[in-house]
């Protein structure tokens, strides 16, 4: 059942049915096994990789590796050619006390230990760990305290440069724009509107968020005004936690970043807050029902409970798909911690089969978050009805 | 004990918690869409919804732990 709901269609078609339909399953299941376990099988090979490049340097470090995988990075790293790194530069924009200063992350030369100076508008520049440093005056290379923190150089005032993370978000919104475009051009083609093509890969998804999702959360009556976020939030997250299993965009860990989940889950709690209507402010300042004490005493309660809602979205979006990135990563450094060949197909298989329940992961976060989003709406706009 | 350790245990106490939590849910949704069949898809949602509810807690432990290791 896991193996073969990579099939988005067939899942869509499944979810909204609310049912696993085994029947429906078996079509092409050993073809669709056989291409997944292939397409995983060299993926995770491409992870090994990565990891290889990271290992090169005598001790092996797991720890160093996962993390540096899971954060952001300034240039995008693909794969290793000849022992050579292929990589996407993307610009570095920065703003100091110089002004703003733009140059491309190839002039690391993927150097991220803070050895490669790059000179730019009268400062130089060091990438420690993925994070761009402004070299002070004089100062000729950097130098460290006890916990790794460069002595001589500081951050800039503002880093607003486009890292992997914000690059893999601009290609998520360009794949959405022409899926969702194409699909919206399919029907104004069509004269009966009925799906064809993408339109008809979209038309489920889109009608599952309607009616599992917006309608029994929000109520009939108002559901409508929160279709365009609800459905927004499905498709980015679910596109974002798709793109981070990608491994030869091995950048692309974006849903696990958390200032992504935080942004997300911040306007979930601005719409939450601003459709609020009297009902629900009654029931968090003056809980109705119960005596006064109980009253004053819910009051502080439900108003950490407002907050609350949004930051645990953030944190189970976040944690979930972090989580998975290190599991992957995790299994496949133990060939490299053990050093030895003879571990490799235990690790692979683990691994493929983690990636097999990653991919339903990608969509079961991206239908919790949004109907925790619609159920908070829903909350916010329910009448009384005592 | 280095904090480290500590903070391991930590998240395996969380992982425990879950687990149970987990379990209970779906041995509970289990139950009830096998005595309610035509149930099914109601169960199935609610108890995923359910399911993230508990799954929250427990990653609010293991970023903790995470923070402090």
């Amino acid at each position: 059942m896991f193996v073969n709901s990579y099939n988005v269609r067939t899942f869509a078609a499944n979810l909204k049915q609310g049912i696993f339909n085994p029947v429906r399953m078996r079509i092409n299941t050993f073809k669709s096994i056989t291409l997944f376990a292939i397409f995983f099988a060299v993926f995770n090979v491409s992870f090994a990789s990565e990891i290889k490049e990271a290992g090169d340097d005598e001790k092996f470090d797991p720890k160093e590796m996962i993390l540096h995988h899971v954060k952001d990075a300034y240039g995008m790293h693909l794969f290793d050619f000849n022992s050579h790194p292929v990589s996407i530069p993307l610009p570095v924009i920065t703003y100091t006390d110089k002004g703003l200063t733009m140059f491309s992350s190839s002039e690391f030369h993927h150097d991220y230990n803070g050895k490669v100076i790059v000179e730019k508008n009268g400062q130089r520049f060091v990438n420690v760990h993925e994070k761009v440093y402004v070299l002070e005056e004089g100062a000729t290379s950097v130098k460290y305290d006890a916990e790794h923190h460069p002595t001589n150089a500081h951050r800039p005032k503002l880093d607003i440069s486009i890292t992997r993370n914000v690059f893999m978000m601009w290609v998520s919104i360009a794949v959405l724009f022409l899926i969702f475009l194409t699909a919206a051009r399919r029907y104004k083609k069509s004269d009966d509107n009925v799906p064809s093509g993408i339109a008809s890969f979209v038309e489920p998804l889109v009608v599952f968020v309607r009616d599992e999702i917006a309608r029994p959360m929000i109520g009939e009556h108002k559901y409508k005004r929160y279709m365009p976020y609800l459905l927004t939030i499905f498709f980015f997250i679910w596109i974002n936690n798709i793109f981070g299993l990608i491994p030869i965009l091995n950048g692309a860990n974006l849903s696990g970043n958390i200032a992504f989940t935080f942004t997300l889950a911040a306007i979930t709690f601005i719409i939450t807050t601003f459709s609020g209507n009297k009902n629900y402010w009654k029931h968090i300042f003056w809980m109705p029902g119960v005596p006064v004490p109980m009253k004053i005493f819910l009051m502080p309660i439900e108003i950490i409970g407002m907050f609350v809602k949004p930051i645990s979205l953030m944190i189970r979006l976040f944690a979930n798909i972090t989580a998975g990135h290190v599991i992957i990563l995790a299994l496949m450094s133990l060939i490299f911690v053990f050093k030895t060949v003879a571990i490799a197909p235990v690790s692979v298989a683990f691994s493929l089969f983690i990636t097999v329940i990653e991919v339903i992961v990608t969509a079961i976060q991206a239908y919790i978050f949004t109907i925790l989003s619609a159920l908070y709406f829903g909350m916010a706009t329910e009448e009384a009805h005592h | 004990m280095t904090i480290t350790g500590i903070a391991a245990i930590g998240a395996g106490l969380a992982a425990i918690g879950a687990g149970m939590g987990i379990g209970r849910i779906g041995g509970s949704a289990m139950e009830a869409m096998a005595r309610q069949p035509e149930m099914h898809g109601k169960i199935q949602s609610s108890a995923l919804i359910l399911a993230a509810f508990v799954e929250a807690v427990a990653l609010f432990g293991v970023v903790v732990a995470f923070l402090q290791g």
